[in-house]
């Protein structure tokens, strides 16, 4: 297959979007990404978003934004995979133009979450329906069981958990896009309002608007339009149990781990080689356990690393230097759209004050639900 | 000038903390408290309702107007809990006052808008010369749905203003509203709770239409924040007054004696107004007061008000509205709450 780059990115702010509705918004992303790429036709694109059917009640919105966008006729696909629908639509992206059947795909992700849903309904429709949800289980729920878990057979704690809010705070802090460009401080995510012990408010991430986009181009079509280039080196996705009580160990998130290790066996690379990373960090606890899925440190010891400093903006591997999900917000299809645009941005080496300094290679992890599916991303700077 | 010669002010003794709403629904009773800087609210007792609540607050603006209620032109009361759907609250308050039957009634709906309103439009007649007193209430004994946030909150009371232009207590400098489409909280016929679109009734819809009407009305009347002894805005939590004051630019000294959601909780039509009359149990001749209301749907009445020298003369002569709120209060459990306020499905 021939080789892939993400030629141009586009997206809205993320937050309480009230002048937009869900097409808006995919419109603006969409078109940003177009006129940074510098093309002037798409041949193709994918749409991530987990529910605009309960959401906003839109079903069909491939073809319903293609034809908003102004390109009714191009093919046009949705890719739903709860939380990772906008990894996973890069994702296909990169099959279409990397197989030849096409040369330049817009691949982006939406969400409009705050039209009136009961957004913890919802997003409740990630886990297992029959034998989780149905039975009163929400997410935060879900994500406590892992960290309670993760304190008891590895001593993880409660300010472990804090610092990773803290430092995606700080990250966000610099962010202009971000919902929440403040920092906070251990002592008010310890302080904040209790959602399924031990997380707390602050531990979780916002229900957010937001839409995202990138241009997919072959190389020869990047290369001839004078414009930054980034190169896609590696896709590796997985799929886990979708109930909790099916897996053996709830402190790990298997299809994580499979997922980067078959990214990370395309691109011929170890975690170590890695600058820079945006991760999935839904709540607090998931950061920690990707990070360990990954590689990037032991299992048992990402407390730890993240209290230590290792994986701020300046430490041994910066992650989520955007604010992730906690602080730049989780409108849940266009997260993993976003993750890739943050790592393009620092590839290019023009993200300003968040720059990691001499990042070439870049890493994303996107995961839907409580990790039943996974999709791992390698990017690398070209030129 | 044409304003207020008669005011008064009345909520019931009955309350219910936050603590013990909170208990019943195995909330924690300091995040609402701090969330929202509410920690009680008034209940109605059994026999009174918005008609008996605004009758007892006509009463008292009576007794400081002076006058006999037989000259007053015109009563609109303002509430979004009229007892009947159709047959108006006014009408037997005309009856219990002994005013009429020369005088103009209709009842007013706009969410917590409508005390305002009708307090607009008795002003607007008086000074157009219409009549020589007019009367604009605004009451309410609204409710919030078991467990729904706004049950820590809906509150009963209400306020009443009778509008003259001779003796007047309190001058009105300037009038402005501001009303857009806005459809952050709403109950259809037949319905008896509300229902509301979470944190869009935030920023769009308090924020947009309070500070438009205050950024409004200062501009027409070329006034800054600095002019007024006290500013009240409505009062749906203790928080979004403050922000929507603070931004203004008030201080919180100038926001505070107007700010008695912490013990009232929100009486939805009486909100504002009862705040405004708060201020007057300590304004001083000459002083100035921002009022701006809102109501959902959504939109915002704002009133420059003055405090003349006749505000000595009468304020005494019906009970302060702090002794109202503070004293002889009763609190009541969940359970006679609920009874109270006929939540209780009954076997009729």
């Amino acid at each position: 297959m021939r080789e892939v780059a993400i030629l141009g990115v586009g997206m809205t702010r993320f937050g309480e979007l009230w002048e937009m509705s869900l097409r808006n918004m995919f419109a603006e992303a969409a078109l940003a990404a177009i006129d940074d790429a510098g093309v002037d036709h798409i041949d193709s694109m994918y749409v991530g978003s987990m529910s605009s059917g309960l959401f906003v009640h839109q079903e069909h919105i491939a073809a319903m934004l293609a034809d908003y966008l102004g390109v009714a006729g191009i093919p046009s696909t949705r890719v739903e995979s709860a939380c990772a629908s906008g990894g996973l639509a890069v994702r296909h992206a990169l099959f279409e133009v990397a197989s030849g059947a096409s040369d330049i795909v817009l691949a982006g992700g939406v969400e409009k979450m705050t039209d009136g849903a009961d957004a913890t309904d919802a997003l409740a429709s990630a886990a297992d329906q029959e034998y989780e949800a149905f039975h009163g289980i929400t997410f935060p729920g879900l994500y406590a069981f892992i960290a309670n878990a993760h304190m008891e057979k590895y001593g993880t704690t409660r300010e472990q958990l804090a610092d990773v809010a803290v430092k995606n705070h700080d990250h966000g802090s610099m962010n202009p896009r971000a919902q929440f460009p403040f920092k906070l401080t251990r002592e008010t995510v310890m302080n904040s309002t209790m959602v399924a012990e031990p997380l707390r408010l602050l531990d979780c991430s916002p229900v957010t608007d937001g839409a995202a986009a990138v241009i997919v181009a072959s190389m020869d079509v990047a290369q001839k339009m004078d414009r930054p280039i980034v190169k896609v080196i590696a896709s590796g996705a997985a799929t886990g149990a979708i109930a909790m009580h099916s897996r053996k160990d709830p402190t790990t998130i298997p299809a994580v781990g499979l997922a980067a290790e078959r990214a990370f066996k395309q691109a011929d690379l170890t975690p170590e080689k890695i600058d820079v990373a945006e991760v999935h960090d839904c709540f607090t606890i998931a950061e920690l356990v990707v990070t360990e899925e990954m590689g990037f440190v032991e299992l048992g010891k990402s407390g730890e690393a993240v209290s230590a400093g290792e994986t701020r903006l300046g430490g041994r591997i910066p992650i989520n230097t955007s604010g992730g999900l906690k602080s730049k917000g989780h409108p849940v299809g266009a997260s993993g759209t976003a993750q890739i645009i943050e790592v393009v941005e620092q590839l290019r080496g023009d993200i300003g004050e968040r720059q990691v300094e001499g990042a070439r290679i870049g890493l994303t992890q996107n995961m839907g639900g409580s990790g039943a599916s996974c999709v791992v991303h390698i990017l690398e700077g070209v030129s | 000038m044409t304003g207020i010669v008669g005011y008064g002010a009345y909520v019931p003794r009955y309350r219910i903390k936050v603590e013990e709403i909170a208990a019943q629904w195995g909330k924690d009773p300091d995040t609402i408290k701090n969330g929202l800087l509410v920690q009680e609210k008034t209940v109605p007792g059994m026999d009174e309702d918005t008609i008996t609540i605004s009758v007892q607050a006509a009463k008292y603006a009576v007794q400081r107007a002076r006058i006999d209620p037989q000259e007053i032109g015109a009563v609109y009361i303002g509430s979004e809990s009229h007892p009947y759907a159709v047959k108006p609250s006014g009408t037997v308050l005309i009856d219990a006052l002994d005013i009429g039957p020369d005088v103009h009634v209709a009842d007013y709906e706009f969410a917590c808008k409508a005390g305002t309103e009708a307090m607009y439009v008795a002003y607007s007649l008086v000074k157009a010369g219409e009549m020589k007193y007019a009367m604009g209430i605004g009451a309410d004994t609204s409710q919030g749905a078991p467990g729904d946030a706004l049950e820590f909150t809906a509150s009963a009371g209400g306020s009443a203003f009778i509008m003259g232009s001779e003796k007047v207590v309190v001058e009105i400098e300037a009038t402005y509203s501001y009303t857009t489409d806005t459809a952050d909280f709403w109950r259809r016929e037949l319905r008896m709770y509300p229902k509301h679109g979470g944190r869009f009734t935030g920023e769009p819809a308090y924020f947009r239409h309070v500070l438009g009407a205050g950024r409004g009305i200062m501009e027409r009347a070329g006034l800054e924040a600095g002019d007024f002894a006290y500013a009240v805005f409505h009062m749906p939590n203790g928080k979004f007054p403050m922000k929507a004051g603070r931004t203004l630019g008030f201080e919180k000294e100038q926001i505070e004696p107007g700010w008695v959601v912490p013990l009232m909780g929100n009486t939805y039509s009486g909100s504002s107004p009862t705040g405004f009359v708060a201020t007057l149990d300590i304004a001083k001749p000459g002083d100035r007061i921002l009022l701006v209301s809102f109501g959902s749907g959504a939109g915002s009445d704002a009133f420059v008000f003055r405090v003349t020298e006749e505000i000595e003369a009468v304020r005494d002569l019906a009970p302060s509205f702090k002794s109202l709120l503070e004293e002889n209060r009763i609190y009541l459990n969940y359970g006679e709450y609920a009874k109270f306020r006929g939540k209780i499905l009954m076997n009729d």
